[in-house]
């Protein structure tokens, strides 16, 4: 490569400053968590484990984390199972309302999630579900389709339409062509959109806020709703946790589908 | 084949049931809610008229946190531009084995919630916050300052949680820009500026356009950050739509803010496609 593709001094130090303004909030949260004095303090005057211990003797974060974990499976796998079929559909066919069908998977992103919120909490209170595990599903649900059907549809808009037609003409039947040939091959497209749709709805606030109960009530908005009314070390060592557990998803995720792929629905960046 | 006329009926039915249900069946229930009329003894009155957005066309408290939303959301748009697309270009030009490491690190907060984020804000802006203690430790004059439930609070969460966003839009678009590119404007003679300003920027203007366009209904409609780092008197338009449904109870009010503010969103991303679009066809001298 010629010397002059690389950044200049200027340019380094403003992506250190960028790197450092974009990791600072993160860092010291970090620190903050391994403090021993009762309130928000850097650890540098004295440090422990006390607020990491804190955690466990707290069964209500355990509770909203296993309960997170189980939504974001839920809605992670139900993403998938409208999205595929749906991305199906607009990739291998010309029909009438493709287009808004299209409109429709991608729509969700353009609502506020304050408005997706009241109105989704309007509807369940009239069908007496709200604080349900069904509610905050079916809520997720819109949230991440439309990630899932974009790193679908991209999937099976690089996948040669002649090694399914192959498979048909040597007399396979069409469930047997999707389960044999086209579900491998965009597998990488699934799994992706499927870790997303996770990752998303174990992050999500603004929607669940209207919808959780005291027995349904998903970690962020446990989170949300403690800070609100005090913030001692507990919150760091909590959201300590969750970024440590991030951070080593991210690195596992990134060998497998590199991030800005999985982000942008890319195939190549 | 006949059986392929209906597939696509029969695929696309679990996708159209589920956001049917779950998306546009609420939606419609917010629009019509919006037009109905609320006691505080009796609850939701059945009655149907322009009462409640009548009532915000002249409500201070309402027009103030409006106001004060779409202030927070160009400026924050504005901020992220001018930081973002410059760090995209400088990663997109490490070397590779520095690339994915930074890359990763720039996007990789996306995935923290933005509730450990935000906090992560509390503890620095606080009045006895990092910043605050350093600045003392200086012996900077007037410190401490009071940066917490201010609009620089929450613009600066809100950057924050959005830049990853334009760095991401911005890097997809280089990736697609041919690296020869810049490489011949630099040998015929341009500067490193000139060549980005002049070769690479309108090319990769649509990756930033898309970004801002993303950037601005996002810092729209936030609700998380402004409600942490503005506190309960610094309203936006979403934590005053929060506060009417789960607090003052008021619904059909609540509903006509939300509706009102998904207008406005669906109204600026209409806009800027169009503008979007015009522009594009300009450039290709068709417009």
């Amino acid at each position: 490569m010629p010397r002059n593709d690389r950044n200049g001094a200027v340019a380094i130090g403003f992506h250190l400053l960028f790197i450092a303004f974009i990791l600072a909030p993160l860092v010291v949260v970090v620190l903050v968590s391994f403090t021993d004095k009762g309130f928000l303090a850097m650890p540098f005057g004295g440090a422990s484990l006390r607020w990491w211990w804190a955690i466990g003797d707290n069964p209500r974060f355990l509770e909203s984390f296993w309960f997170s974990l189980q939504l974001a499976f839920v809605t992670a796998t139900l993403a998938a199972l409208v999205a595929v079929p749906a991305a199906l559909a607009i990739v291998r066919f010309r029909f009438p309302g493709r287009e808004a069908l299209m409109a429709l998977l991608a729509s969700p992103l353009m609502i506020p999630h304050v408005v997706l919120g009241v109105a989704l909490l309007r509807f369940f209170a009239g069908l007496g579900l709200v604080g349900s595990f069904v509610a905050l599903a079916a809520a997720h649900l819109v949230v991440v389709v439309p990630y899932m059907a974009r790193l679908v549809t991209a999937a099976l808009a690089g996948l040669d339409p002649r090694i399914e037609r192959a498979a048909e003409s040597l007399g396979a039947g069409r469930l047997a062509v999707f389960r044999r040939i086209t579900l491998p091959l965009i597998l990488p497209g699934v799994a992706g959109g499927w870790t997303l749709a996770f990752i998303t709805s174990f992050d999500e606030l603004t929607v669940s806020l209207f919808l959780a109960s005291p027995s349904a009530t998903p970690l962020p908005v446990r989170l949300f709703t403690y800070i609100d009314q005090m913030t001692d070390p507990l919150v760091a060592s909590v959201s300590a946790a969750l970024i440590a557990v991030t951070a080593v998803v991210l690195v596992v995720l990134d060998r497998f589908y590199p991030i800005d792929r999985l982000l942008t629905g890319e195939r190549r960046a | 084949m006949s059986a392929s006329r209906f597939a696509p009926a029969a695929l696309s039915a679990p996708a159209v049931l589920a956001l049917g249900v779950a998306l546009l069946l609420p939606l419609g229930g917010i629009a019509l809610l919006s037009f109905q009329g609320f006691d505080f003894d009796k609850g939701i009155i059945p009655r149907w008229d322009l009462a409640n957005y009548a009532s915000l066309a002249t409500d201070s408290l309402f027009l103030e946190a409006l106001a004060r939303t779409f202030r927070i959301a160009v400026i924050v748009t504005v901020i992220c531009l001018a930081i973002g697309v410059p760090e995209a270009w400088i990663i997109h030009r490490m070397a590779p084995r520095w690339r994915g490491l930074m890359l990763l690190v720039v996007v990789g907060p996306l995935l923290v919630s933005v509730v450990v984020r935000t906090f992560g804000w509390m503890v620095l802006l606080g009045g006895n916050g990092l910043i605050n203690q350093g600045l003392r430790a200086l012996g900077v004059p007037g410190a401490p300052f009071r940066m917490m439930f201010t609009e620089f609070a929450i613009i600066l969460g809100l950057v924050h949680v959005m830049v990853p966003l334009v760095v991401l839009a911005v890097w997809a678009s280089l990736g697609r820009l041919d690296p020869a590119l810049a490489r011949a404007a630099e040998s015929l003679g341009a500067g490193r500026l000139t060549a980005f300003r002049r070769v690479v920027l309108p090319n990769i203007m649509p990756g930033i356009l898309a970004g801002a366009l993303m950037v601005f209904c996002l810092s729209a409609s936030a609700f998380a950050t402004p409600a942490m780092l503005g506190g309960r008197r610094l309203k936006v338009v979403s934590s005053m739509t929060y506060t009417e449904f789960l607090n003052t109870l008021n619904w059909p009010l609540g509903a006509a803010i939300a509706v009102l503010l998904l207008l406005a969103i669906l109204a600026v991303t209409l806009l800027w496609t169009r503008l979007v679009e015009r522009r594009a066809l300009r450039r290709l001298g068709v417009g």
